[in-house]
C-alpha cells in the first residue's frame, strides 16, 4: 500500500522530468532555431530577469486581480439568478435560449466592444471575464436547481419551510455540490480567457507579457510566462477543489 | 416527548381521482381513529402512493373531500433525509416547532437514545445503512408534535432481515410515542405484522376491497396465529393463496 502511494506520487514526477529532458535534447540538437524554440536554460534565465525586474510579480497580480473581479461578480449575480431561474418555469422557458446563445458566444468576441466601451486597463478584461464566467454559472445552477429532487420539497412542506427559508436551507444546499463544480470549470474558463483579453486593452498581465515577448521575439520570456499561467492555474484550482472537502457537500461527491 | 391531547383526524369521503385518462382512484372512503394503525396492501400500481398523496395533500383529489386534523409528516422509501445535514440536524428539523432550545437539545438527545443511534449523531446520511437512515426518518418524523404519520413503503428499500427489525422498531417507537399512522406497503407480512386495521385494494381504479381488524397485541411474531391468518385472508383476497 505504502509503496503504491509513493508510485503514485512519483510518476507524475517521472513524466515531467522525461519531458524536461525531451525538450533539452530538442534544443541540444538544434532541430529548430533558438529563436523559434528556446532551451530550458534560457527560459530560466529570463524567468530569473523578469523576477529581478519585478515585471513577473506585478504580472501575476495584475491577472489575478482582473480574473477575481469578473470572476466574482459572474458569482455574485450568477448564481442567484441561476437559483431564481431553476424555479421559475417561465423564467427558464424566456431565457435559456438567450443564455444558451451567449453561452456559445466566444467571450473573445466582446473584445472590440470591451475596448470600446472601457478603452484600456483592469476594465475591458475584467468586463471579459465576466462575460466567459456569468453565461455558463447561471445555466449550471439553473439545471441544477432544476434537478433537485421533489422528495426534498415534499419534506420541506412536511416540516414547514417556506419563503427565504426554503431557499436558504434547502434549495442552496441541495444544489451547493454542483455549484461547487461549476465554479470549477468556469473559473478554468477564466484563467484561459484572461490571457487573451489581455493581450488587446492592457499595459500589463501575464496575457500581455506573452504578447510583449512575441513583439520582442524573446520566446524564451513568452515560455516562463507560460509556466506561471499552468502553475497559477492548476494551485488556484487546488484551492477551489478544497470546496468540495466541506462536510455539509461531501454527500454530493460520494454517492 | 408529547403530552398534549391533541385530536388527530383523517377522514376521506367518496374521493376519486384520476391521472388524465387513467383513473387511479374509484370513490375511496376512508376514515383513521385517533392512535389507529392502518395498513393499506394492495397491488403494485394500484394507486397506493397516490392514496398517500392525496391525505398529506400533496394533491388534490378531482372529487370528493378530504378532512385532516393535526400535523401530518410522511416516511419517504429512501432519500427523505436531507443529504446535507447530520442525523442530529435530520431529527431537529422535526423540532423546529419548539422555541426552547434547552428543550430541542433535551428532545433531540432522547430521541437518538431512542432509535440507539447516539453514536452518529454526526454522521451523514450517505455514511450510514439503509437502515440506520430509515430509523433517523422515523426519528425525525416522531419528533416535536407531529400526529399522523404516513408510510410510502418505507422499509421495502431494506433487505429482508432489516426489514424484520426495522417492523419491530416501529412498533417499539410507537409504544413510546403513540401516533396515528397510515402505512402503505405492498408486503403482506409487514400488514399482518404492524395492523389494527389491514384494508386489501383492487387493481386500478383502486377501491377497498377488504377490511381486516387484527386485534392481537404488538409486537407479533411472523409465526404468531394472529399473523398468519391474517395473511391467509390478505393472500386469499389478493388471489394469490393457491397452493399449486
Amino acid at each position: 500500500m505504502i509503496k503504491s502511494n509513493t508510485f503514485k506520487f512519483l510518476l507524475p514526477i517521472i513524466v515531467l522530468f522525461g519531458a524536461i529532458v525531451l525538450w533539452y535534447v530538442i534544443s541540444y540538437l538544434n532541430l529548430f532555431p533558438a529563436y523559434a524554440f528556446p532551451s530550458p536554460g534560457a527560459v530560466f534565465n529570463s524567468f530569473q530577469e523578469e523576477l529581478l525586474a519585478g515585471r513577473l510579480i506585478n504580472d501575476i497580480i495584475a491577472s489575478l486581480w482582473r480574473v477575481a473581479i469578473g470572476f466574482v461578480v459572474a458569482a455574485v449575480l450568477g448564481i442567484p439568478i441561476g437559483l431564481w431561474m431553476g424555479q421559475s418555469l417561465l423564467a427558464r422557458q424566456a431565457f435559456v435560449p438567450m443564455l444558451n446563445f451567449f453561452r456559445f458566444l466566444s467571450p473573445l468576441a466582446w473584445i472590440p466592444f470591451a475596448i470600446l466601451w472601457f478603452h484600456i486597463g483592469d476594465k475591458p478584461a475584467v468586463f471579459l471575464i465576466f462575460m466567459a464566467t456569468f453565461f455558463p454559472l447561471v445555466l449550471a445552477t439553473m439545471v441544477a436547481v432544476a434537478s433537485i429532487p421533489s422528495i426534498y420539497f415534499r419534506v420541506a412542506q412536511d416540516y414547514n419551510y417556506k419563503g427565504i427559508e426554503l431557499l436558504t436551507k434547502v434549495t442552496f444546499p441541495a444544489v451547493l455540490p454542483q455549484v461547487i463544480t461549476a465554479l470549477r470549470v468556469s473559473y478554468g474558463i477564466a484563467w484561459v480567457v484572461i490571457v487573451a483579453a489581455e493581450m488587446v486593452g492592457c499595459q500589463d498581465g501575464l496575457g500581455y507579457g506573452i504578447w510583449e515577448a512575441r513583439n520582442g521575439l524573446r520566446l524564451d520570456s513568452a515560455v516562463c510566462y507560460m509556466i506561471v499561467i499552468g502553475l497559477l492555474g492548476m494551485g488556484i484550482d487546488r484551492l477551489l477543489s478544497q470546496l468540495t472537502k466541506l462536510s455539509g457537500v461531501r454527500w454530493g461527491y460520494e454517492r | 416527548m408529547k403530552d398534549k391531547h391533541s385530536v388527530s383526524r383523517l377522514v376521506v369521503e367518496k374521493v376519486s381521482h384520476n391521472y388524465g385518462s387513467v383513473s387511479v382512484l374509484n370513490n375511496l372512503n376512508l376514515s383513521v381513529i385517533q392512535g389507529e394503525v392502518v395498513v393499506l396492501v394492495g397491488p403494485s400500481g394500484c394507486g397506493k402512493t397516490t392514496i398517500l398523496n392525496l391525505l398529506s395533500g400533496h394533491i388534490e383529489p378531482i372529487s370528493g373531500s378530504i378532512q385532516r386534523e393535526g400535523i401530518i409528516r410522511t416516511v419517504y422509501q429512501h432519500d427523505g433525509l436531507f443529504p446535507w445535514l447530520t442525523v442530529s440536524e435530520n431529527i431537529s428539523m422535526g423540532l423546529r416547532s419548539v422555541n426552547d432550545a434547552a428543550q430541542r437539545e433535551h428532545e433531540l438527545r432522547e430521541l437518538l437514545e431512542l432509535i440507539h443511534m447516539e453514536d452518529f449523531a454526526d454522521h451523514y446520511p450517505h455514511q450510514l445503512s439503509g437502515g440506520m437512515r430509515q430509523r433517523t426518518e422515523l426519528a425525525r418524523v416522531l419528533a416535536g408534535d407531529s400526529d399522523i404519520l404516513l408510510m410510502d413503503e418505507p422499509f421495502s428499500a431494506l433487505d429482508y432481515q432489516a426489514r424484520l427489525r426495522m417492523r419491530r422498531e416501529l412498533v417499539r417507537l410507537l409504544e413510546k410515542r403513540p401516533r396515528t399512522v397510515v402505512f402503505v406497503t405492498h408486503d403482506i407480512e409487514e400488514a399482518a405484522q404492524l395492523a389494527d386495521r389491514v384494508l386489501v385494494l383492487s387493481k386500478r381504479p383502486a377501491t377497498i376491497c377488504r377490511e381486516l381488524h387484527i386485534k392481537a397485541q404488538r409486537p407479533r411474531g411472523l409465526t404468531d396465529p394472529a399473523v398468519i391468518e391474517a395473511m391467509t385472508e390478505i393472500l386469499k383476497e389478493l388471489g394469490l393463496n393457491t397452493p399449486d
